[in-house]
């Protein structure tokens, strides 16, 4: 799958995570690790945990257990900004776009970690704030252009439908130039043909941007498509890590999904 | 402009000399309008002939042409001209089972497309090609974005062959110009494929004298030159945009503007305003639909001033644009309906700036062409088809007449002959049909006539009247002469109908298939609160069916009013469970209606209409866009037209 680029170090190393919320174990003793430039997917039932490993990595949760380690450096506690300095952005599930401003303006805002200039400065935005807003401007375009919404640069987000706000999720957080990109459930909603461009996108950023991406997603077919090796979560707990065709014949992944044959 | 003799990339040159700074193409990248002065585009064109040549491109050699309007497209068919080669249009949207047929006739071995999506289809061509065919040898993409990893042989980026162009510029200086200076103009400048309304596609090949006459032709009749701007937007592979965007554009000297992608050409062209502009009647009928929808959605106070300043426009508007006398206080108004709706409209429209609007490739319904000549935007008609480098017939500003597409255009000849086709003689005619002496040979007679397949009458004043296809035009058992395309080109300007198939030669009656638009019924449909999930059930609900009764009852008394034409009101219509689609075959690739095809596949309806049922239940195979295939099925109603009885005009 991985159209040229050499599959390389591993980036993120997730190391026995285990998370509860009050009695429920969402997540225990989980392992895996993320390699560069891979397309590395989490699959599961509803209520495997999917959601909840992403917000781990991205530390909107802090496990109780165990430890991250991203390039090299071991992490316990991580708040969600540090995690966006270290290069990972994400998508969401449930969109969470800024409904009221345009595709650009919400584009713009995933440039703003990388935004120097400080707020007098770009009130008035003038002499370095100008300079600078014209670079950003310039790289958001260039993801206009990658995600062909040309035609939708003013329109306010709310008024696009789904498929095309999904397209603009995954453009802000491409804003951020991450080295890691999540992708929660990316092609949710879609019908076939958004799902095929969601695939295609998500391929040319992987080997466009050079992003390594962890991607959650519940059709089994295009996650066998497009990733490189997928690990699979059942109540909380890994029963599966491989490339697609391991991961396809492994007794416990058909179990957790097509039921025990009696 | 004062050499006659001359070619396509002489003419470019000669641009690059008089005026290198100006702007000759702009593409809107990257959210700005970038420009190409006449001299950059003449040292690109230059650079990718010489990678061309680089590549082994000799005289005589084909240039398949795939992609989107793209300035680096343009180029690269002036290029294959200056190397004395002859570029190939193609149809982007076509399928890799269809363009492989166009890539074998043509024998094309050198291929520029614009992207990833191109690239993959002209690679299952590859393998697709007969035995015996040439390889598809180089395929030179446009945007790298996708394809950076594709290994396969003889594919190169655009810059990479820019590259190539100049060190093989550097290593053979001259090389380029003496290539240049060789060209002939009665050298073939282009192949062009038909549409294939008729059987296989067939090449189409144009001279540079040809389409150089036919561009000139058009420029010096509405003056056009330097500072004006064009919109290219429409299909490379189409004459028209071949007309427009190649040979006036080199004769003219004018802009070209290329739009960012093709969903944002709205919106470009406000940005541009372009003074020239050109579509097909669809493009305009289009519009007027989105300015429809949304009137209707407005206040009711800006509905009751469009309402009253359109009356207006309809009654005065033509005879100002066509300079007839008009009263004093009527012009008054109009100048105030102008500062309030008509302005605001063409601004919306993108039309402020228009100097000459044309439409051709379908006869337009006269109320379409009377709203945009009575807004003050001066549409015109023109006349002419792949063989004649679309240059027939031309209206010249001030007898425009809505019913006929003008007098013959300068260096062209007319003639009816006895069943009514039209034929043609001139400057314009093609030189024959690729590898096909026997197509040839069938539309050229001994004097030099082309025969255009339409069947047409000339009025008083030498204005040519086309009726419709010369093979198309039938009789009712009755002995009525029947036009289907007169009659569904009535129906389809009700914004609410997209397409219409008529029926009736051989028949006692006229039956009709009818689409509805989606949008525009859609809208009508919500503003009434009526729920409806989809097309099929949109399309069978019993309002609907009335709203499309009603539309037919008014075609009905307009043919009732005209001369010959009553017998053919349509008796009994059907809406179609499915949108007419060119994937499906139902219609061409210029998305005119495929009657013999249609009225076979949907035989079963057919013969239902004519049997006087009341309802019929109908399965079809649907194509996707990715290749799937799907079954829609509906039980469709089987509604009687209202019908009036024949006016005769009064002796």
């Amino acid at each position: 799958m991985n159209g040229g680029r050499p599959i390389g170090e591993v980036v993120l190393d997730v190391q026995n995570i285990s998370l509860s919320f009050g009695g429920v174990r969402a997540l225990s003793d989980i392992s895996f690790d993320v390699r560069e430039h891979e397309v590395r997917a989490i699959i599961g039932p509803n209520g495997a945990g999917k959601s909840s490993m992403l917000n781990c990595i991205n530390g909107v949760y802090t496990p109780q257990e165990g430890a991250i380690m991203f390039r090299g450096r071991t992490f316990r506690h991580m708040n969600s900004r540090q995690v966006a300095e270290m290069g990972v952005a994400r998508t969401f599930q449930n969109l969470s776009l800024f409904q009221g401003m345009s595709v650009l303006d919400n584009l713009m805002t995933g440039r703003n970690l990388r935004m120097r200039c400080n707020l007098f400065q770009q009130a008035i935005r003038w002499g370095a704030a100008e300079r600078e807003e014209i670079r950003h401007r310039e790289f958001v375009e260039h993801i206009i252009d990658f995600l062909e919404i040309q035609a939708h640069r003013k329109t306010p987000v709310g008024q696009l439908p789904y498929g095309l706000q999904k397209r603009v999720d995954l453009g802000r957080a491409l804003a951020m130039e991450p080295q890691v990109l999540l992708l929660d459930e990316p092609m949710a909603g879609m019908n076939v043909e958004e799902k095929q461009d969601m695939s295609r996108f998500i391929l040319d950023v992987n080997d466009e941007f050079g992003a390594t991406i962890v991607l959650i997603e519940h059709d089994m077919g295009v996650v066998m498509d497009i990733s490189d090796r997928v690990v699979v979560l059942d109540y909380g707990r890994k029963i599966g890590d491989g490339t697609p065709d391991e991961v396809r014949q492994d007794e416990n992944v058909i179990r957790a999904y097509l039921g025990v044959e009696h | 402009m004062d050499t006659p003799n001359t070619t396509f990339p002489r003419l470019l040159m000669a641009h690059a000399r008089a005026r290198p700074q100006a702007p000759a193409v702009r593409e809107k990248d990257l959210g700005i309008w970038q420009t190409w002065g006449w001299a950059d585009v003449a040292r690109e064109v230059r650079e990718i002939a010489c990678g061309l040549a680089s590549l082994g491109f000799k005289p005589g050699d084909n240039l398949a042409v795939v992609g989107a309007n793209r300035p680096h497209l343009y180029m690269a068919m002036v290029a294959a001209q200056s190397l004395r080669g002859v570029p190939v249009p193609l149809y982007q949207d076509a399928i890799a089972g269809e363009m492989v047929f166009m890539l074998d006739d043509a024998s094309v071995e050198f291929v520029i497309a614009e992207d990833q999506e191109q690239v993959d289809k002209l690679l299952e061509c590859r393998a697709l090609r007969q035995d015996g065919a040439p390889p598809l040898r180089h395929i030179v993409y446009d945007d790298p974005k996708g394809l950076r990893h594709y290994a396969h042989e003889g594919l190169l980026g655009y810059d990479a062959l820019r590259a190539l162009g100049r060190t093989y510029d550097e290593a053979h200086p001259g090389f380029f110009d003496a290539a240049v200076a060789s060209g002939e103009p009665g050298d073939v400048g282009v192949i062009l494929y038909t549409s294939g309304t008729t059987g296989r596609p067939k090449g189409v090949c144009q001279t540079h004298a040809s389409f150089i006459a036919a561009g000139r032709g058009g420029v010096e009749t509405d003056r056009l030159g330097p500072g004006d701007n064009i919109m290219s937007y429409l299909p490379m592979a189409w004459v028209g945009d071949h007309l427009f965007s190649v040979a006036q554009w080199l004769v003219g000297g004018f802009t070209l503007n290329c739009p960012e992608s093709s969903e944002t050409v709205t919106s470009d062209m406000r940005e541009i305003g372009p003074s020239y502009y050109f579509g097909p009647p669809r493009t305009f009928e289009g519009l007027l639909t989105a300015v429809s929808i949304r009137m209707e959605d407005a206040a009711r106070p800006k509905r009751w001033l469009y309402a009253k300043f359109m009356a207006l426009a309809r009654r005065v508007g033509a005879d100002l644009l066509n300079g007839h006398p008009v009263a004093l206080g009527d012009r008054l108004l109009y100048a105030l309906g102008d500062l309030v709706i008509y302005g605001p409209l063409r601004n919306v429209l993108g039309m402020s700036r228009i100097r000459v609007a044309y439409t051709a490739g379908a006869a337009i319904g006269p109320d379409l062409f009377r709203f945009y000549r009575s807004i003050g935007v001066n549409l015109k008609q023109f006349y002419g088809q792949t063989e004649t480098c679309a240059y027939v017939c031309l209206q010249q500003d001030g007898k425009v007449k809505l019913q006929t597409v003008g007098a013959a255009a300068p260096g062209m000849e007319l003639r009816i002959a006895a069943d009514g086709e039209v034929l043609v003689r001139g400057v314009s005619v093609l030189k024959g049909y690729h590898r096909r002496p026997d197509a040839t040979a069938e539309v050229l007679d001994a004097e030099g006539y082309f025969h255009t397949g339409d069947a047409g009458v000339l009025d008083a004043e030498g204005h040519l009247r086309i009726i419709d296809r010369a093979k198309d035009v039938g009789r009712l058992n009755g002995g009525a002469l029947f036009a289907p395309n007169y009659i569904e080109n009535k129906l389809k300007f009700f914004p609410q109908i997209k397409e219409a198939v008529c029926f009736g030669h051989g028949r006692d009656e006229v039956c009709a298939f009818i689409n509805i638009d989606s949008e525009a019924v859609g809208n009508w449909a919500e503003r009434r609160g009526l729920p409806y999930g989809g097309y099929v059930d949109l399309a069978t609900k019993a309002d609907v069916l009335d709203l499309v009764a009603d539309c037919i009852g008014q075609v009905n008394a307009d043919l009732a009013a005209e001369h010959g034409m009553a017998d053919t009101q349509i008796s009994r219509f059907l809406v179609l469970h499915k949108e007419l689609d060119p994937d499906d075959d139902e219609l061409t690739r210029t998305r005119k209606v495929r009657r013999g095809f249609i009225a076979e596949k949907y035989a079963v309806l057919v013969d239902a209409l004519y049997a006087r049922r009341p309802e019929q239940y109908i399965e079809t195979q649907v194509k996707f866009e990715d290749g799937r295939t799907g079954l829609v099925h509906a039980t469709l109603k089987i509604v009687d037209a209202k019908r009036f009885p024949a006016v005769r005009a009064a002796a």
